[in-house]
């Protein structure tokens, strides 16, 4: 019997096969799924916002795409997962409201996945497969016995990548 | 001094909540003149919360709602999002539109239309309360709208939040119709000197 283990908004979680970690509704934040295949260890973060150094409270380090990142990837190291073999996919980073001229907070879903892009590329961590963008919410759950990320959708159903 | 909702005090909580108590008569009284029949609401619940507690309490994250959101500026900088229920949703819709619908799904472009017009009349009595009380002029936005998962829609007003702390001023109300209640809610997110701003002006300084 597999295990799910729910990941709230800014939080994080690893889990082993064949447990699956899930994520409700992410809007405009981003679900960062690591993936190390050989030891089939997973790890799953919702983040909110792109940078630690932008921000005035970072007491959440799982809030932040560069800091929850590093922190994924820190406790599937213990769990034996290796970084060079990590392999990540991502979802989330929607736009919900139309944008408005000059209300930058409307656009925050892209700056999310471009930083969730950068920090995986500076770890050297590849990116298998996303779905990012557009306008609507996703739920996603991540097997950890697969590493199939499921996508689900009101208006698109379900997706598997 | 800590920067955010969690250092008001009872006092300055209650003034919030008065202007709360106030933008609700004024909605009330408007939606009854929209939709042409009397609408009587409860006393609104007018609270501090963290904003991961408010997808709960519209159903769950995955619970489809509509949220319009706003913008504030002039005196009062921040943000502001009315959400409706997907029963209130159809309830104004049906009896504004004359249609009988049971599903997003069959939502039109000027049934959207509709509801971003009744979250506009929604929001203004909030603000018409707030500068009423202050003599502060705010400016709402255009209203933009989405219908999608509570959880995905909050996202929105948590990041914009998020970078200063968790907790919003959070309106809960319930409207009493002919043959079955609905809810609105109401989320308010002022910049933080814009909050001061209000407080000082009521003379409840932090």
């Amino acid at each position: 019997m597999s295990k799910s283990i729910i990941i709230g908004i800014s939080d994080l979680n690893i889990a082993l096969s064949p447990d699956v970690l899930i994520t409700y509704a992410l809007g405009s934040c981003v679900g960062i799924a690591l993936y190390d295949q050989a030891v089939k260890v997973a790890g799953l973060a919702h983040i909110m916002l792109p940078l630690s150094s932008e921000a005035r409270d970072k007491s959440n380090i799982m809030k932040f795409a560069d800091t929850a990142t590093l922190e994924l990837i820190n406790q599937m190291e213990k769990m034996g997962a290796s970084r060079r073999r990590i392999t990540a996919k991502i979802a989330g980073g929607a736009q919900m409201f139309a944008l408005q001229p000059g209300n930058e907070a409307f656009n925050i879903g892209k700056r999310n996945v471009i930083a969730t892009k950068q920090i995986l590329n500076d770890l050297n961590i590849r990116i298998i497969a996303e779905d990012t963008g557009m306008n609507y919410g996703r739920t996603v759950e991540f097997s950890a016995d697969t590493g199939m990320l499921k996508v689900k959708s009101i208006a698109h159903g379900i997706k598997e990548i | 001094m800590r920067n955010n909702f969690e250092s008001l005090s009872e006092l300055q909580i209650d003034v919030l909540r008065e202007i709360g108590n106030i933008g609700a008569g004024n909605a009330a009284t408007t939606l009854s003149t929209m939709l042409a029949k009397k609408v009587d609401m409860t006393v609104p619940h007018v609270r501090i919360v963290d904003i991961q507690e408010i997808a709960n309490i519209l159903g769950g994250p995955e619970n489809q709602v509509v949220g319009i959101l706003f913008m504030l500026s002039e005196d009062i900088d921040g943000m502001m999002m009315f959400i409706l229920e997907q029963k209130f949703a159809h309830l104004i819709i049906n009896n504004l539109m004359g249609r009988n619908l049971e599903s997003f799904l069959q939502f039109e472009e000027i049934d959207l239309s509709a509801l971003k017009e009744i979250g506009n009349i929604m929001a203004g009595a909030y603000v018409n309360a707030i500068s009423g009380l202050t003599n502060l002029s705010i400016y709402l936005s255009v209203p933009s709208i989405a219908i999608d998962m509570a959880g995905a829609i909050l996202s929105v007003p948590a990041i914009e939040f998020g970078k200063v702390g968790d907790k919003v001023l959070f309106i809960e109300e319930e409207f009493i119709g002919d043959d079955e209640n609905v809810s609105s809610y109401l989320i308010l997110i002022p910049e933080m000197n814009s909050l001061h701003k209000i407080l000082k002006i009521l003379g409840v300084e932090i």
